[in-house]
């Protein structure tokens, strides 16, 4: 184990390896905020998805020494650090709220971990230097906090972050705060701005942040880990209802239905079971993403009314009532659709994810198994 | 006020049309200024004239302008050390209480802790009593220990006082700092003091400064511990003030000019932090 200039070993130097939470839970005056959290953290991007008092921030929160966990271990390389201090922690925190030094001018504020750890004069103003050039904010040293914009603000939190080049690095929600162009710019920068080494625990609402950050998501609920696994197959593959309807902006379309003599009945449709459903197939829940109905003809047609139509960045969430059943769908682009106006939606069955009745996926949709 | 006029002039013609309205405002707020200000005025006045002259005339302008009230005081000793006494116990007790109420305020602030809001409510409880009721512990435990007429005797006292205020109203600012600024600094290495010294504090000073105005004042307007902490060698100004009368009466124009001098260091104070106050009652629990 390294140690500090003051003698005190420090953890997570070099990389952070393999960071294991074993059986953790963390409850507080008898509330449970997370519980029997089993999970690997490796190197590269891990994504922790889910809504909002799911338990992301908790388990932000004990990975980083701030709050101990009431259950459970943390190791690192099989070194047990669940009641390791702070000080002794060498990680990175980025909060929701922008959060830097008022007083310390963006210089002194991305230096400042610096001068904690000790470093040279020189290399202090290097380091300073090409972090400001990675988070763009080179123009702005001289400034205070107060004088930056919302953006620049949390960019100047994510730079201070980066400087340190902890090993561990640990966003929760960062960009939830900035206006959604904004977002869509810095998600993308910041991928980009880690290494290889650096194990990210990067905390989420937003599904399209979590295939767009890639790496592995790690889908919560009500403080439990509900699944893990490579972005793209949680997203096509959600092991439970609930897994769907988080990794799912809107929230996705689940409706009950009967298989019966080869058709499927949802409410008062009825169509051809497809052919991905599941064999011996009754009742059961079928589950269609917001963003594969469409207006342009297909096999499935979900005739109403619209009941509202709100515009979200550059996309449509069209809520819809059609065969006795509420439906979303996400359509690309502004589109104008009065209250009470007809609406005609379009899917195709192999679109279909299939739930058994308790929200277990059964089937998912035939296009996630190949692409 | 002009500010204020000329934007009522040219902004709002409405309001421009209503000049009664805006004489009256002008007559009721400058009738106002008159009745603050006038006492003050007249105790100036009184301290540039001679006693004769205090007693037997009631001019407005003062009667044959004189500065020797001021030259005595500040020649002799008895006056001028007693009012560096006085600034000596109301510094000493200023500071006390700001390091004592400001990790106090920080713990309330971001702790909890077994009885925390009963603490800081039995804080207050100190307050309730009025001061006559410590005068005799007082008396009796500083005589005891040696700090009997010393400016720590006073200062101690006062800050049984003006500790709980302090930190009550630094407390209040402290809430409004996000605990995540505490937060990202520990992650960032700094250690608590050195985080409190170098990051906190120039945040919340405009707490620090209307705290430190109200420790000041109450400090230096407070006569009855004072005087009775005291005898001769830390006899505070407000004390030395209360026994001018001699043979030949009361020394009315000196006793102006001790006041006046006792207004001064006040009108600084209030002059330093005159826009953290108004930072402060804007921001804080003041």
């Amino acid at each position: 184990m390294d140690a500090d200039r003051r003698g005190h070993p420090i953890l997570f130097r070099g990389g952070a390896g393999v960071i294991r939470l074993e059986n953790l839970g963390r409850s507080v005056d008898g509330a449970m905020h997370l519980e029997g959290i089993d999970l690997t953290l490796s190197p590269g991007i891990n994504v922790l998805l889910g809504r909002t008092h799911a338990g992301k921030t908790s388990l932000l929160r004990v990975l980083a020494g701030l709050d101990r966990p009431t259950a459970g271990t943390v190791t690192q390389e099989g070194q047990d650090l669940t009641a390791l201090p702070l000080s002794k922690r060498n990680v990175a925190f980025v909060y929701q709220q922008f959060v830097n030094y008022p007083a310390f001018s963006v210089r002194d504020n991305i230096a400042a971990p610096l001068r904690r750890k000790g470093l040279a004069r020189d290399e202090i103003a290097r380091r300073v230097a090409d972090v400001a050039r990675r988070a763009r904010i080179e123009p702005l040293l001289d400034r205070l906090p107060a004088q930056l914009s919302g953006g620049q603000q949390q960019r100047l939190a994510i730079a201070r972050a980066l400087a340190k080049d902890a090993p561990l690095m640990l966003f929760d929600e960062p960009l939830v705060n900035l206006d959604y162009k904004l977002r869509e710019g810095l998600r993308e920068e910041l991928r980009g701005l880690f290494h290889d080494g650096q194990t990210v625990v990067y905390a989420t609402t937003e599904p399209e942040e979590a295939l767009q950050m890639g790496g592995t998501t790690i889908v919560m609920h009500e403080g439990r880990v509900l699944q893990t696994g490579p972005a793209h197959s949680v997203y096509r593959n959600p092991a439970s209802v609930t897994v769907a309807e988080i990794f799912s902006e809107p929230p996705m379309n689940v409706v009950a239905a009967r298989a019966q003599d080869g058709r499927l009945t949802l409410g008062d449709l009825t169509l051809p079971l497809p052919d991905h459903a599941p064999a011996g197939l009754m009742g059961c829940r079928v589950g269609l993403q917001p963003h594969r109905i469409s207006r342009s003809p297909g096999p499935i047609r979900l005739e109403g009314e619209t009941l509202l139509a709100e515009v979200d960045g550059s996309s449509t969430f069209a809520h819809f009532r059609a065969g006795g059943q509420p439906w979303i769908a996400r359509l690309d682009g502004v589109h104008s659709l009065p209250i009470g106006a007809p609406f005609t939606g379009f899917a195709d069955p192999a679109d279909l994810y299939f739930f058994a009745e308790d929200g277990t996926l059964l089937a998912p949709a035939r296009g996630a198994l190949h692409g | 006020m002009t500010v204020i006029e000329t934007r009522l002039a040219t902004d709002t013609p409405a309001r421009a049309a209503f000049p009664a309205r805006r004489l009256a405002c002008a007559c009721v707020l400058g009738a106002y200024l008159i009745f603050q200000a006038l006492p003050v005025y007249w105790i100036v006045r009184m301290s540039l004239m001679t006693p004769g002259n205090v007693m037997g005339r009631s001019d407005f302008l003062p009667v044959e302008p004189t500065f020797d009230n001021y030259r005595t005081i500040f020649t002799d000793p008895t006056w001028y050390m007693s009012f560096l006494n006085q600034l000596a116990y109301v510094c000493l007790n200023t500071a006390i209480s700001l390091a004592v109420a400001l990790p106090a305020a920080y713990a309330f602030s971001r702790y909890r802790f077994l009885g925390d809001k009963h603490v800081f409510f039995w804080l207050f409880t100190n307050r309730m009593a009025p001061p006559a009721v410590f005068l005799l512990p007082f008396f009796q435990l500083y005589s005891a220990v040696g700090l009997f007429d010393t400016p720590w005797a006073v200062a101690l006292a006062h800050t049984l006082f003006v500790v709980p205020l302090a930190v009550w109203i630094l407390e209040g600012f402290m809430s409004g700092i996000p605990r995540e600024i505490d937060e990202t600094a520990l992650i960032d290495g700094y250690s608590l003091p050195r985080f409190f010294v170098t990051i906190f504090m120039p945040l919340i000073a405009s707490g620090i400064g209307v705290t430190a105005f109200f420790c000041f004042m109450f400090s230096w307007i407070e006569l009855l511990l004072a005087r009775t902490l005291t005898s001769v060698d830390a006899r505070p100004l407000v004390a030395t003030m209360t026994r001018t009368a001699s043979s030949s009466g009361m020394d009315w124009g000196l006793l102006a000019a001790a006041g006046v001098l006792t207004i001064l260091p006040g009108v600084a104070v209030i002059w330093f932090v005159r826009n953290y106050i108004a930072k402060g009652f804007a921001l804080g629990r003041v």
